[in-house]
């Protein structure tokens, strides 16, 4: 037993599952504990993440909405027991009608809500990464205060996201925010910011890449400290500039943290609800809705459209796939799995 | 067992330090000039307060009179009051709510460490079979926006009897933290040598006793950001908890705080001092987790 607890696990492929019971038995009793320890986290994840997405995809498929449910969700009663009664005819399959309604245009504004994404996403990415590399770059050198710019900088990342929102939505009042407050004593006229799409847009960017910028800055400052000194040091005997030290040395050596965060942050900007639910509220008239926000509004406000919101949330699954299946394939072509 | 311990708990710390080390045998302080020894602290000076400036404006405002917070004109302190925070305090359930994310963002915290490092822990040392498919699992489970699963997961709290209790946010706030946390776990018991393990194993230690004693001991600083996390998903979230809470006694703080933000006549200057509150609490998570955080997530972001 004990000689079989340390193996150190390289990556290597798993083995497929093979069929015959001795080995199957084998492999039990060589792994049971590894599975063990994994088994709460697979169990939790199967009922509460795929379980829910199965169902996702079947309800997407089926015109089921709050007031045809009956059999359903019966439970908005206090008791929070089983009050069904058996009425399951009321809803029925669909087919593809809702993928059609939805990106046809006849319900929400699906390609609209997917520009506005792609914008939101590329320039709160773009900006996180950027920044978050910068700070890390000047933070990484030895100087004096270095560890309480350190805690500075990372402070936001404290702060609860639906705090953020409301501390920079009041910022951006347009009454009495200090934004305004701020331009007016430069003698610049008051912006009304959530009026027009583009400002409205802006002050979630700003929001979402305040909030943002400190785990990109962690991450890389973490992930330049695990690069070499010798490095440097090679590189400044052979008369490299600061310039080409970063170029051909922190570049390359953070490109395994950059791949992570890089798609890490995609995912979750393109799913950040709270920043533009709360900052924008998609205003105006829905200018800066983004999949989310207009997929939760398109489905939840009114009747409960269950079918709805299950058809948007394969739509953006589908999306986020994708776009992992292109990066990672871009990345492998560079010659870098991970 | 002891004398196992020992020489490892050396070894992280051995590795914050060289950190630092590495950093100061690199040119820079030697040769910088006081020219961009100046554009350097400037940046980072100018970077700090846009870091710190909406929070401390927020700090500011919650101090000031209604009338003040609702004024267009600039200024920092205007007759001081404390009247926002006894109101937030005594005159809403507030106490209340705070209690229902201190409970919930605790054990979300607590479970999630747990979880995150058996599984960690597990994908990082034994080479089991569906250890990949796993791993990809965690990473897929990262995409899966809310609005897809809310109403399955409504329906599925609703089964158990969990709609309007905290066990249906606890155990929604690990679905969201526990895979993030689990990769990060990973990548830094990659990094804690395999020896230590045999070691360990030599001396008649089981594969949970290992985990247990040895390893876990030595990730401190990835636990620490663990910690951080799995605290700040449960305590800021909205979502979930608007959607599975239904009476004000079981609100959290995130979802009771938005009774402050009726659609036409929000109460800033109530706001002002309740989102102070909620930070405060956030803050000292991260003042604890802070000296942490570079190192914990070292190795964790290159070993993705």
């Amino acid at each position: 037993m004990t000689t079989v607890t340390a193996d150190p696990a390289p990556p290597s492929p798993p083995s497929g599952r093979s069929a015959r019971p001795s080995r199957l038995r084998r492999s039990w009793e060589k792994h049971w504990y590894a599975w063990a320890m994994v088994l709460p986290v697979v169990i939790v994840l199967a009922v509460l993440i795929f379980y829910p997405l199965f169902r996702g995809i079947w309800l997407s498929l089926t015109n089921l909405t709050e007031a045809n449910q009956a059999a359903e969700i019966c439970t908005r009663s206090i008791t929070g027991g089983e009050v069904c009664a058996e009425n399951p005819n009321r809803w029925e399959f669909v087919g593809l009608d809702n993928y059609l309604n939805v990106l046809s245009g006849n319900v929400g504004d699906f390609w609209q809500w997917t520009g506005i994404t792609l914008i939101w996403t590329l320039g709160c990415v773009v900006f996180h990464y950027g920044l978050g590399l910068g700070l890390a770059v000047m933070l990484n050198r030895p100087m004096w205060g270095r560890g309480l710019y350190r805690v500075l900088l990372v402070l936001p990342w404290a702060v609860p996201a639906f705090v953020s929102a409301f501390a920079w939505k009041f910022i951006f009042n347009e009454r009495f925010g200090l934004a305004n407050s701020l331009l007016s004593s430069l003698g610049i006229d008051p912006v009304d910011w959530f009026a027009n799409q583009w400002t409205s847009l802006f002050t979630a960017i700003i929001t979402n890449i305040w909030l943002g910028v400190p785990f990109m800055m962690v991450a890389l400052l973490g992930g330049m400290q695990t690069i070499p000194g010798e490095l440097y040091e090679a590189a400044e005997i052979d008369g490299a500039s600061a310039w080409q030290r970063f170029r051909n040395i922190t570049l390359p050596g953070l490109r395994p943290v950059s791949m992570t965060v890089i798609l890490l942050g995609t995912i979750w900007t393109f799913n950040m609800f709270p920043i533009i639910f709360l900052v924008t509220e998609g205003q105006p008239a829905g200018g800066t809705e983004i999949l989310v926000t207009g997929a939760f509004r398109a489905a939840f406000e009114g009747i409960r459209n269950y079918s709805l919101a299950s058809t948007y949330g394969v739509l953006i699954l589908s999306i986020l796939l994708v776009f992992s299946m292109f990066y990672r394939r871009a990345l492998r072509k560079q010659g870098e799995v991970w | 067992m002891s004398q196992l311990t020992t020489p490892a708990a050396a070894t992280p710390a051995a590795a914050v330090a060289a950190a630092p080390a590495k950093a100061a045998k690199r040119p820079g302080r030697s040769r910088r000039s006081p020219a961009k020894s100046l554009l350097l602290h400037g940046t980072l000076i100018v970077a700090s307060l846009i870091a710190l400036g909406p929070i401390v404006w927020v700090l500011l405002s919650s101090f000031k009179p209604g009338y003040a917070v609702q004024s267009s004109d600039l200024t920092l302190v205007k007759d001081p009051t404390l009247a926002n925070y006894s109101y937030v305090l005594f005159d809403t359930n507030f106490p209340k709510w705070l209690l229902n994310s201190v409970i919930v963002a605790a054990f979300t915290m607590l479970i999630g460490i747990f979880f995150s490092a058996t599984t960690g822990y597990a994908v990082s040392r034994f080479n089991f079979p569906g250890r990949r498919p796993l791993m990809m699992t965690f990473l897929i489970t990262q995409m899966f926006p809310a609005a897809i699963l809310i109403v399955p997961i409504y329906t599925i709290m609703a089964r158990f009897g969990l709609i309007n209790t905290l066990p249906a946010l606890i155990i929604a706030y690990l679905t969201i933290a526990v895979p993030f946390c689990a990769w990060m776990l990973k990548g830094y018991f990659d990094s804690i040598p395999t020896s230590l393990d045999e070691a360990a194993a030599l001396d008649g230690c089981g594969p949970f006793a290992i985990f247990w004693r040895v390893v876990l001991p030595l990730a401190r600083p990835a636990i620490a950001v663990t910690a951080f996390y799995t605290f700040l998903t449960a305590w800021g979230e909205v979502m979930y908890a608007s959607a599975f809470i239904q009476t004000d006694n079981k609100f959290t703080l995130a979802y009771g705080l938005q009774q402050f933000v009726p659609q036409f006549n929000p109460q800033w200057e109530y706001l002002t001092a309740a989102a102070v509150l909620v930070t405060v609490p956030a803050g000292v998570v991260f003042m604890i987790a802070q000296r942490h955080l570079v190192s914990g997530l070292t190795a964790g972001g290159t070993k993705g």
